[in-house]
């Protein structure tokens, strides 16, 4: 019965060391930055971003009039925008560079020049 | 060229100014037993006549470009057995009733080509906005498929939804379709916008294209006819064919070239120039031998 005992107490202190260690691990994990994106008939604001290699980011996207796509083929990250709520979509760039992203949704008259400017430096 | 095989050559002759220029040859093998019924013949794809578009500096011949096309048409030699259109009939308004007001033009032009056996297809410019309400009204269907002298041809909507994905319901369709054909049926698929991933920052791919082109790769003679970049562009994916046309209101760059995807200006010392339409003329080819030498020992 005494041993039962040591054994649950000496399990339960693994346990709390792993909580631990666990949350030193996730602290030290930086919180990704989050990009707000608004996006109207035909365009985004703001239309320009500049991120930094390998950093993690999470765009929160939203649009003032109809559906909207926000697409960035090169790092094959995209997602649908609907009126009235606000999506989000993580990324991490992994290349330096000037890349574009556009809305994939076709939105009207002015769709295919509905795009912007995602530089990645290092 | 394989035994019993159709060869298939492409022709793009630049509205008003009937220059002809040798693009491409490939084949369309078929099927010994079906061989006798079929025969030689040849059809013109038009694409992107856009009409509706305004921009002096783009086209300053806006209203007669494809009147000029349909006119280029009319003039050939040799009529085509039919004549299809690629999508991007019109282009692209946010006000329904002009929406109309240009199918009803254009459906008025083109009714004075010789030939009666027309058939359309959409794109986003005529589509995406309603999900192809109008141009149902004015054209019918949006995806369809129809067979003549042997080939069987597939129209493949990847437009009427606005994220440019083909969806579950019209893939389901197509592979249902595809199962009815043998291995090595004939086929030709005609789609606005490429099947492929040609350039994704330019919005020139189809969001589930790979899913069709999975299906269609079960068959050994596919050939895909699509328009949307307005330029030719040829490129194979698997044993499939992708060949993209011209249109007829103005040029787009090639993918990459330059940073945005903006019309080419019109050329004043070269009118019409990058536009264009196609004429695919596919003929069986006599029976061929293949001679394999052997030594005597």
């Amino acid at each position: 019965m005494q041993l039962h005992r040591r054994l649950l107490l000496r399990a339960g202190a693994a346990v709390g060391l792993l909580a631990v260690v666990g949350q030193i691990a996730v602290q030290a994990q930086p919180k990704p930055r989050i990009i707000r994106i608004t996006a109207r008939k035909f365009a985004y604001e703001p239309a320009e971003l500049t991120l930094k290699l390998n950093e993690a980011v999470v765009f929160q996207l939203t649009t003032l009039d109809v559906v909207m796509g926000f697409s960035v083929p090169d790092f094959a990250t995209r997602a649908t925008i609907i009126p009235g709520q606000v999506t989000e979509v993580p990324m991490t760039p992994t290349k330096v560079g000037e890349f574009t992203f556009l809305c994939d949704v076709f939105c009207g008259s002015g769709h295919e020049n509905m795009e912007g400017t995602l530089r990645v430096v290092a | 060229m394989e035994p019993g095989a159709f060869s298939r050559r492409e022709f793009m002759q630049l509205a008003g100014l009937g220059g002809v220029v040798l693009v491409s040859g490939c084949a369309f093998p078929m099927s010994p037993t079906k061989a006798a019924a079929d025969t030689d013949f040849h059809f013109v794809q038009l694409s992107d006549c856009h009409w509706g578009f305004e921009g002096p500096a783009i086209n300053p011949d806006a209203k007669g470009t494809l009147k000029k096309a349909v006119a280029a048409v009319n003039g050939m030699s040799r009529q085509p057995d039919f004549v299809m259109f690629t999508g991007d009939l019109t282009h692209t308004t946010d006000d329904p009733r002009e929406r109309r007001q240009r199918m009803t033009e254009f459906r008025d032009i083109v009714r004075t080509l010789k030939v009666k056996d027309v058939r359309f297809m959409p794109g986003e410019h005529d589509a995406s906005l309603d999900n192809g309400k109008a141009f149902k009204e004015f054209f019918g269907e949006t995806h369809y498929t129809f067979d003549h002298k042997g080939v069987h041809f597939i129209v493949v909507d990847n437009v009427s939804d606005p994220t440019a994905a083909i969806g579950d319901d019209q893939l389901q369709w197509l592979r249902a379709d595809l199962e009815n054909q043998s291995r090595d049926a004939r086929i030709v698929v005609f789609t606005h916008r490429p099947l492929f991933d040609l350039y994704p920052q330019w919005d020139w791919a189809t969001r589930d294209g790979a899913r069709a082109i999975e299906l269609l790769q079960t068959h050994d003679n596919v050939t895909v006819f699509y328009g949307h970049i307005h330029q030719e562009n040829h490129f194979r994916t698997g044993n499939i064919a992708h060949h993209s046309a011209r249109g007829l209101m103005f040029a787009l760059p090639v993918a990459a070239s330059q940073p945005k995807r903006l019309p080419i200006p019109w050329d004043a010392s070269a009118p019409y120039k990058g536009l264009g339409f196609r004429e695919i003329d596919a003929e069986r080819v006599p029976m061929n031998y293949a001679i394999n030498e052997l030594p005597v020992a």
